[in-house]
């Protein structure tokens, strides 16, 4: 396919789309199919039928709209009206007032901030595509930024153009994308691979899962941007296994690409050949390390090994290797569409651009949200997501999942992004943001964190398989009152051994979120050490323990 | 494994083909794929067993998993797994001694905007309740052939 052919299904497109005086997106990602969103969209199908608005009112597919507990959700447009909370038999009622006001009941103007402080970027098409089609795609731009990239920019300006944007990689690291491209780009080899890093194993986060259900083919598209750059022919997806719809519509997506011929052997009728296979994971958190993620593409244990060599110089088969996030690819059409200068307007001196994440826990609008870099914490939390619940109060903010910390109230004005983050004893992470009140207990949460890296350890190094368990049994005795002074300062010391020993990320990381809670919530430790009492009410101190201290 | 070309990096893929279509991988199972792709049968089991989402065990009729994820975690899944443990006699990872409902925890179903979460037979139910949770596994229990 070449830039016209790809501009005429555009312009088909986007006319047979015109030809609709209203266009109905129902929520299809996993949230809403949970509340019976695909019910929904059946009666509206109906009820359009029995009207015999067949050719002027469109029902399709959409994407996720952040507020998964607002579901079903239902986009009208043009008016860009969005309906929460939709029943099947609200049908008749939604096709009714189509050409009249909107319906009260189905609005919740609560959540109207919600939607307004988001600056959407990767997620900009939000609702109104339907992921199953690669045609919605192309109509909104789609794979223009490839075509661009083949025809009028070489490999070195197209690593110039991300390198300049100042785009980090959104696992969690913030390592910079044109840094690690162009030192893949400079390996010598005859065969070279991309990989995108879809293990979202950090609990509490869906961001990646969502944009690989909503935007398969904006990630393939980045893809194959990173690997005309780096001169790879050869990628492969990495998902989890338990993401199931986005395994599907990645596969569709890539059927449908290679149809299009834009992926495949000469695309977009250049020289360019790149082939992308799907792998599933297996249910191992060690395996979004890049190491043992290329260590499970290639059939095996997915255990890490020390590095270097890094896999730019020697990844998968031993082939340099190029391994990026779903987020930073997601954001490489656009970039390259719009230009360098474009991203680098959003966002900090430091980190350019946006960040989705994954805000759950004691609050009122969970869901995922996408908000500029250097958006504060208190924005986020009570402007977006609305505040605690029941008048409680704001405790922690967890970021990085369970190698990341937690950060209290004091922190809530410091502005997100990379170095800000972690100068407050947490990181970025990949995205997950999980609020705790009062009602949260500090300690059962590093115990939480400490029984998941106990558990996901691959067991290949010393300091993390037994590290992890010690500090787990210490961590365990004090939500039991059963510890004392003496053990804690053990677990300090245990910790500094880990971080430092331990042979990747998961060890390294796992003595983090007991650190964190350590520095700002000392007095929650002693209180369950000396006083043998937990003041969130969440460990079951028992009274005849009590009484023997 | 055709479609894989019968080589080594087929592996994890192919187990998936076997969980999917059987429901858990035997001894026999992995001994065959051992043969056919000319691996150890060490190297195979040491997959298998090192992953997660492989079972060696054969799953009940109903399969109730419950996310224990930070968000779930947090949201009070323990309280909800901790009611179908009671009920049920089940520690996550049995099944009934009937074969009928297996408990089954996971990381992160990533869902985690209806926390709590858990599957029923794979349909997944936010926002639940200790006594919703005990009440599906009841029905299940309860019901006649």
């Amino acid at each position: 396919m070449n830039t016209e052919e790809l501009h005429q299904i555009a312009i088909d497109e986007q006319t047979r789309q015109r030809q609709y005086k209203h266009r109905l997106f129902v929520c299809m990602g996993t949230g809403c199919l949970a509340a019976h969103s695909d019910q929904v969209k059946q009666s509206l199908e109906a009820e359009v039928e029995r009207r015999e608005l067949k050719g002027q009112c469109q029902i399709a597919s959409g994407g996720c709209q952040g507020l998964c507990v607002a579901g079903p959700m239902v986009t009208v447009e043009p008016q860009g009206t969005l309906y929460q909370h939709v029943q099947p038999q609200d049908a008749a009622e939604v096709i009714e007032t189509l050409d009249q006001s909107p319906i009260e009941r189905l609005q919740d103007r609560t959540t109207e901030s919600f939607f307004q402080r988001q600056t959407k970027v990767v997620l900009n098409l939000a609702g109104r595509v339907d992921p199953e089609r690669i045609e919605d795609y192309i109509a909104a731009d789609g794979y223009s930024a490839l075509l661009k990239a083949l025809t009028e920019m070489t490999p070195a300006e197209v690593i110039e153009q991300i390198t300049a944007s100042g785009l980090r990689g959104r696992g969690g690291a913030g390592y910079p994308a044109g840094l690690k491209w162009s030192t893949v780009g400079k390996a010598r080899s005859e065969h070279k691979y991309v990989i995108c890093n879809g293990d979202e194993g950090d609990p509490g986060a869906f961001m990646d899962r969502s944009v690989m259900e909503d935007y398969p083919h904006r990630i393939i598209e980045g893809m194959a941007i990173a690997a005309y750059a780096v001169g790879a022919d050869n990628g492969y997806i990495y998902v989890r296994a338990e993401y199931p719809l986005a395994v599907k519509r990645l596969g569709l997506a890539i059927r449908q690409a290679q149809k299009h011929g834009l992926l495949g052997n000469n695309i977009g009728g250049t020289s360019f050949n790149f082939h992308l296979e799907i792998r599933m994971g297996a249910g191992a958190f060690v395996c979004g390390e890049e190491t043992a993620l290329i260590a499970s593409i290639e059939g095996g244990r997915g255990v890490p090994r020390p590095r270097p060599p890094y896999p730019a110089a020697s990844g998968v088969f031993g082939q340099p290797t190029l391994i990026n996030n779903v987020e930073t690819f997601a954001n490489v059409a656009q970039i390259i569409a719009r230009g360098s200068d474009w991203f680098t307007g959003i966002g900090t001196e430091k980190s350019k651009g946006t960040k989705i994440f994954a805000l759950t826990g004691k609050i009122n609008n969970s869901g995922l949200i996408e908000v500029p870099m250097g958006i504060t914490l208190r924005e986020i939390i009570y402007d977006i997501g609305g505040g605690i619940p029941n008048d409680r109060s704001f405790k922690a903010v967890q970021t990085g999942g369970p190698s990341g910390g937690c950060m209290p109230t004091e922190y809530l004005d410091i502005v997100v992004d990379y170095e800000s983050l972690q100068k407050a004893g947490s990181h970025m992470g990949s995205g997950g943001m999980i609020v705790m009140d009062e009602t949260s207990c500090m300690v059962d949460v590093a115990k939480y964190f400490m029984e998941f890296c106990m558990t996901e350890s691959c067991g290949k190094c010393v300091p993390c398989r037994v590290g992890t368990a010690q500090m787990y049994d210490l961590l365990n005795k004090i939500t039991h009152g059963e510890a004392t002074l003496d053990d804690l300062a053990m677990l300090e010391k245990l910790c500094g051994m880990v971080r430092a020993t331990s042979l990747c990320g998961l060890g390294q990381g796992a003595p983090i979120p007991v650190l964190s809670t350590l520095r700002y919530f000392r007095d929650e430790y002693l209180a369950h050490i000396v006083d043998k009492h937990c003041p969130a009410g969440v460990c079951n101190i028992t009274a005849a323990e009590r009484t023997t201290a | 494994m055709r479609h894989h070309g019968f080589s080594s990096e087929a592996l994890i893929e192919t187990l998936h083909t076997i969980q999917s279509t059987f429901g858990y991988l035997d001894l026999e199972a992995l001994r065959f794929v051992a043969g056919n792709l000319r691996l150890p049968l060490s190297r195979v089991y040491g997959v298998a067993t090192f992953y997660n989402f492989f079972t060696m065990k054969p799953q009940g009729e109903h399969v109730c998993v419950v996310c224990l994820g930070t968000a779930c975690y947090i949201k009070g899944s323990p309280d909800v797994l901790e009611a179908i443990e009671r009920f049920s006699h089940l520690t996550p990872g049995e099944t009934t001694p009937d074969k009928k409902v297996s408990l089954v925890i996971a990381r992160c179903l990533g869902t985690c905007g209806l926390a709590p979460v858990a599957t029923f037979d794979g349909e997944l139910a936010g926002k639940i309740e200790p006594m919703q949770a005990t009440g599906k596994i009841e029905e299940w229990l309860n019901f006649e052939h």
